[in-house]
């Protein structure tokens, strides 16, 4: 399939050194601004507490975990990752866009059904929603932004993430080659 | 002297604007690695495509680099820097977590968002899913407590453990990904998946 680029003519996909590049001086920008590096599952966090709390304030403030995020009058969604990853979506749309990478679709290998990646996706999320709780951070905020710090926690939280899932890979390979 | 908010008294909606503008680069940045794509992000774990590799550690060296400079140029406070919490057993069993979900799910947390916004409808459902799996952690949040909390170490930086100073280890880290990129372009070779891969 090509893609059709509307600033280069066509191309694929960015060098994956200069993007990394990029990406990293946003990671480093974000140091340098916020003490922080960058994160996804907090902002999803913010979103399930915040969820919950609507739908039943006792529910939350009785829980251990729910009441850690709630105070006061300030909504969960008051924070700044939930702000981070509303850029995250614009900033994903823009590259798509001048890209020519817009399309409404389900990704999928040819050798399975779109229903059964949706199953797959549903279950995977569900897996790294949990994981991200219980390791304090899923790739970006524990592995990426911990491992530009030095910090043990990213390392370990890497290779965890990353090992298991090449030990794995061979009991799901149906599903991607 | 950096790092600049925490230091300033800057208002929380500047803040968030500063966190939208962030998150507008981070979110490009990935779009444009390919981020976007479950099946190249899969790729990785069966070598025909390793750009997670070369992007994921890129990265990380950069930002790393950047700090270790900032910090000696006295530009930035590392004792403001946060350093991520060690938890040993918690950091070890959730990655575990994650990578299943990660190899299942083709997506992380970040790069289902990109995903997500540029009309894939597998990363929607990715999303959804997270969202239930912190709401079954936070219901079932009892039975995880103790695991969660224990074996607390504080926050140590590998360069201390090491008995290192920050800027070796960087070297060292630099020169180890410069190795796993050599291996990286070698697999792309070695488990070359043409058809897959001109259709990512």
């Amino acid at each position: 399939m090509s893609h059709h680029n509307y600033i280069t003519g066509d191309t694929k996909y960015m060098n994956p050194y200069i993007a990394g590049v990029l990406l990293g001086l946003v990671l480093l920008a974000a140091f340098y601004l916020t003490g922080r590096g960058l994160g996804a599952s907090g902002a999803m966090k913010s979103v399930a507490v915040t969820t919950v709390e609507t739908i039943s304030h006792e529910h939350a403030q009785n829980s251990h975990f729910y009441s850690k995020y709630i105070t006061g009058d300030q909504s969960p969604m008051r924070s700044w990752l939930v702000f981070q990853v509303l850029g995250v979506l614009v900033g994903g749309l823009i590259s798509g866009a001048l890209s020519g990478r817009l399309k409404v679709k389900v990704e999928h290998s040819p050798n399975i059904t779109s229903r059964r990646r949706v199953v797959l996706a549903v279950i995977g999320g569900l897996l790294f929603g949990f994981g991200s709780q219980l390791g304090r951070g899923c790739t970006s905020g524990a592995a990426l932004s911990g491992m530009a710090v030095l910090s043990v926690a990213g390392f370990v939280t890497m290779i965890a993430i990353f090992g298991t899932g090449f030990a794995l890979a061979y009991f799901f390979r149906k599903n991607w080659i | 002297m950096g790092p600049i908010i925490p230091s300033a008294g800057i208002s929380d909606e500047i803040n968030f604007l500063i966190a939208f503008i962030i998150g507008i680069g981070f979110g490009f940045a990935l779009e444009q690695a390919g981020f976007s794509s479950s099946r190249k992000l899969a790729g990785m774990f069966y070598g025909y495509d390793t750009t997670v590799l070369k992007v994921f550690f890129t990265a990380a060296i950069v930002a790393m680099l950047g700090l270790v400079f900032l910090n000696y140029f006295e530009m930035i406070d590392m004792n403001i820097v946060y350093v991520n919490s060690y938890y040993i057993y918690s950091a070890i069993i959730g990655g575990i977590i994650m990578g299943a979900g990660f190899i299942i799910g083709g997506f992380c947390p970040g790069t289902s968002v990109v995903a997500a916004s540029i009309g894939k409808i597998d990363a929607w459902w990715f999303l959804g899913g997270s969202l239930l799996g912190i709401f079954i952690f936070a219901e079932t949040y009892p039975l995880w407590e103790t695991l969660h909390n224990s074996a607390f170490v504080g926050s140590p930086k590998l360069s201390n453990v090491l008995g290192v100073k920050d800027g070796t280890l960087a070297f060292f880290i630099i020169l180890i990904a410069i190795g796993m990129f050599w291996v990286g372009e070698w697999a792309e070779k070695k488990f070359a998946r043409k058809d897959i891969v001109d259709n990512i």
